[in-house]
């Protein structure tokens, strides 16, 4: 614990947003930084929600304990719509309470004796996690590196795809696309060599997924859209970015049989071990609501809460068009990845923040890779997404982005 | 011979100490078996301590009415501080804490005992050492060799080379001998106890508060049954004094409302909590709850706010009076058929004492020959062998009817 730096990312954003409402009581303030959804849950879910929940104070309808590993019915619906040609079996996706804690239950199983590979930048808990579970050695404040953790450098200089030539052989690689930050979207090419790159190395990849629903392009939706993922690749989801499931905490994680570790034991054995030690299920309204998500009533109604978010981005990108911004993202995930040569990104955070009362997130947050870049989240109402594409692009005109040479 | 392709990421070798699968999971097996074997009797299910009793209707209600509004532009709500709602852990500071010097904001909800249990370990790391009772809910025991704290597991003993077993049987009045007792880092105490249902009364809490200082300690204090006490015994550790710079409790709504489904509990860590350096433990635990968690459902926190209304409390306690109820018939059951019985009044556990049998054969037995599930006491570790764990949750009918096949069973195989 003591290795860590600072505060977690975002309870550190949500402070900024508390100081400076503070500060600015008459202002209204626009939150595009934590990633947080906005819009309400359309009522086919929440329906079968609120039908569940009643029936737990009839003798019929009352459940307790529900199987560790998630509700049958829900399993079988998740590998049913997103792993349909994969092919997944139900019997190896298990259900959680979201990516975070899955990540860090993935970290238990893994234990502090494997190295690990982040892209840099990254979602910070995979850094995180690993501190905490003792696999990152120390800090380097020249480099604001963990010395033990491999970072792979994702940038415009290389399409967001990692160097993979130059990267040193890991146990684990976490891989997060459609990516938070960045919001690229790996390739199937790009996942092919990945792939390939575990394969050969006897690499885990843990491949987080939760944006896939952004996807705009023929980008692969899942790792095990390519061949011989099976054997070298876990699986992480989550119902908050497509559901606005946020606060109600539900998820799943993709262990295949395949998957072994060096001395032949299924990882997905262990998995489930822990699962059952240190988890006791998700909440079985929460599923409810999840099998809910799966009808084809739901399914239509996540996405258009997707496509409300998808149109956000799109309504920001257009507005910041041809004012010179070097802007990544957007297309394929709700994060927009502004880059500003030269600037650290603290700097360009309270700037904006100071101007227009706008929040985002610092890049420098998610790993070094991301200083000199900025996170805008595009969840938010349309009308505070409007107002704050009129700010931004005020502000952005005035400021220089002439490129360098 | 194992074809395909082997990773050359090594095995976690904490889990790989794990003797078998996680022990609840092996009842439920067990079950499975049996219902497959004989698919007309009717099995009773006294094994996993599942609650059984709907939930009062004023708390479901107060979750459909969250669940409703979420649907709605003003009633939407995402993310949830990682800490828990503050009026729940104000509520919660109100009901359980008044005037233990406990405050909502060292209040931290949680999904629920097992899961702050793996989150206590994430926080003390592999480095520290662990003393758990024997018997003892298999959680501790677990999660502490899965983070690294366990050592190598010892056959001959049942017992894992670093961890203080800290026995507790009739003999001692089911609380540890402290004088015999190794210092550890950390004390794993569960009072009312799961698996014994042996509730610790004021003047040895005070002994172990006093062992937990003098030997510079954390203890781990488990309140999950606190609700099922009846004789006035402390309901949590922090009615003894100088117990806010020792210990953590945390404690859950599974058996107290019902929601062992439904996921809700919390961890109390006192600002005066401090590590051998000074350094708050409270602030460590919140940037684990910060990184390895992402807050309690908003739900379930909405259903725990109501169970805490005057009107949801009371209707819980009618179902727990319920429990109690049911736990005094099984109580009564292996009285009157000579057993050495214990638990049952401040619990909603029995303990039962069958003198030099294995207790996973006098599980096999009940099974096989009266239908009936039980926990047998070594899995609770080598302290509870010779113990079978009975659980007093269940519908009137199925209590009634087990009592019934148990006096039929072991009336002409009663012990002296």
């Amino acid at each position: 614990m003591e290795r860590l730096q600072n505060n977690y990312l975002f309870p550190e954003i949500s402070a900024c947003e508390f100081e400076h409402k503070r500060k600015f009581p008459n202002e209204k303030i626009i939150s595009l930084g934590i990633g947080d959804t906005t819009e309400p849950i359309p009522e086919v879910i929440t329906l079968a929600m609120s039908d569940f929940t009643r029936a737990l104070s009839t003798p019929e309808g009352y459940r307790g304990y529900g199987a560790e590993q998630g509700n049958k019915a829900l399993r079988k619906a998740i590998a049913e719509i997103y792993y349909r040609d994969m092919p997944v079996q139900d019997t190896e996706v298990f259900v959680s309470d979201g990516s975070q804690c899955d990540i860090s239950r993935l970290q238990l199983l893994l234990g502090r004796d494997v190295t690990i590979a982040v892209q840099d930048p990254s979602f910070p808990a995979y850094i995180d996690s690993s501190v905490i579970i003792g696999q990152a050695g120390d800090f380097q404040g020249e480099t604001g590196k963990y010395e033990n953790i491999e970072y792979m450098k994702c940038g415009p200089q290389n399409d967001f795809f990692p160097d993979l030539p130059n990267t040193s052989r890991t146990d684990i690689i976490c891989f997060c696309s459609p990516n938070n930050p960045t919001g690229q979207a790996a390739s199937r090419k790009q996942l092919q060599k990945l792939v390939e790159f575990a394969r050969k190395n006897g690499s885990i990849i843990v491949f987080d997924t939760a944006y896939a629903a952004y996807i705009s392009d023929d980008s692969p939706r899942s790792i095990y859209e390519i061949p011989g993922a099976r054997e070298v690749a876990i699986e992480v989801s989550s119902f908050s970015k497509i559901a606005g499931f946020t606060g109600i905490r539900l998820g799943w994680t993709v262990v295949p049989d395949e998957l072994r570790f060096s001395n032949g034991f299924p990882v997905i054995h262990d998995f489930n071990r822990i699962v059952c030690t240190c988890f006791n299920g998700a909440s079985s309204i929460a599923q409810a609501g999840g099998l809910a998500c799966l009808s084809s009533q739901g399914v239509k109604a996540m996405l258009s809460l997707v496509d409300y978010y998808k149109e956000n981005a799109k309504i920001l990108i257009d507005a910041f068009d041809l004012l010179g911004l070097k802007i990544y993202g957007g297309v394929n995930a709700p994060y927009l990845w502004l880059h500003f040569p030269g600037r650290k990104s603290w700097d360009v955070f309270n700037e904006i923040l100071e101007k227009t009362h706008i929040i985002t997130v610092p890049g420098i947050g998610f790993g070094p890779g991301g200083e000199e870049f900025i996170r805008i989240a595009t969840f938010g109402h349309r009308a505070s997404v409007l107002e704050a594409s009129k700010r931004l692009k005020c502000l952005f005109a005035k400021m220089s982005f002439a490129s360098h040479a | 011979m194992i074809s395909g392709h082997c990773t050359d990421v090594p095995r976690n070798a904490n889990i790989a100490t794990l003797r078998d699968g996680y022990l609840f999971p092996e009842i439920s097996k067990l079950e499975l078996e049996h219902t497959r074997k004989y698919p007309q009797e009717k099995l009773i299910r006294l094994g996993i301590g599942d609650t059984t009793e709907p939930i009062p209707g004023i708390i479901t209600s107060a979750m459909a009415e969250h669940v409703h509004a979420l649907s709605t532009v003003e009633g939407y709500r995402g993310y949830g501080a990682e800490q828990g709602n503050m009026e729940l852990r104000e509520a919660i500071a109100q009901t359980y804490y008044k005037d233990l010097g406990i405050k909502g904001s060292q209040i931290f909800i949680s999904d629920g005992a097992q899961s702050d249990i793996s989150r206590i370990q994430m926080l003390m790391g592999s480095e520290v050492t662990m003393a758990v009772q024997d018997p003892s809910f298999p959680a501790y025991i677990d999660t502490g060799v899965i983070i690294g704290q366990g050592g190598k597991f010892m056959g001959e003993t049942g017992k894992y080379e670093n961890i203080v077993y800290m026995s507790c049987r009739p003999e001692n009045n089911f609380f540890p001998n402290l004088g015999d007792t190794p210092r550890t880092d950390v004390i794993f105490f569960c009072s009312p106890n799961n698996p014994t249902g042996s509730a610790a009364s004021r003047e040895q809490l005070e002994q172990l508060v006093e062992f937990a200082r003098r030997n510079g300690s954390i203890i781990v204090y488990d309140s999950a049954y606190a609700a099922y006490i009846t004789d006035g015994s402390p309901k949590s550790i922090f009615e003894i004094p100088g117990a806010r710079e020792v210990a953590i409790e945390v404690s859950s709504f599974s058996k107290f409302a019902g929601f062992t489904g439904i996921r809700l509990g919390w961890t109390v860590v006192p600002a005066e909590l401090l590590y051998s350096n000074g350094f708050p433990v409270a602030k460590d635990f919140n940037r684990v709850i910060c990184t390895c968690f992402n807050g309690a459902s908003s739900i379930a926190q909405a259903g725990g706010l109501a169970c805490l209304s005057a009107e949801g409390y009371t209707a819980l306690n009618a179902v727990i009076d319920f429990y109690k109820e049911n736990a005094k018939i099984i109580l009564d059951t292996f009285a009157w058929l000579g057993f050495k019985v214990y638990g049952g009044k401040n619990a909603p556990y029995i303990w039962v004492q069958f003198p030099g049998l294995r207790s996973w054969d006098v599980v096999a037995e009940i099974l096989e020959k009266a239908h009936i599930i039980t926990v047998p006491g070594s899995g609770f570790g080598p302290g509870g062998e010779e113990f079978i764990r009975i659980s007093a949750f269940g519908r009137k009918e199925c209590i009634l009817e087990a009592s019934r096949r148990l006096k039929a069973l072991f009336r002409c195989n009663a012990s002296a």
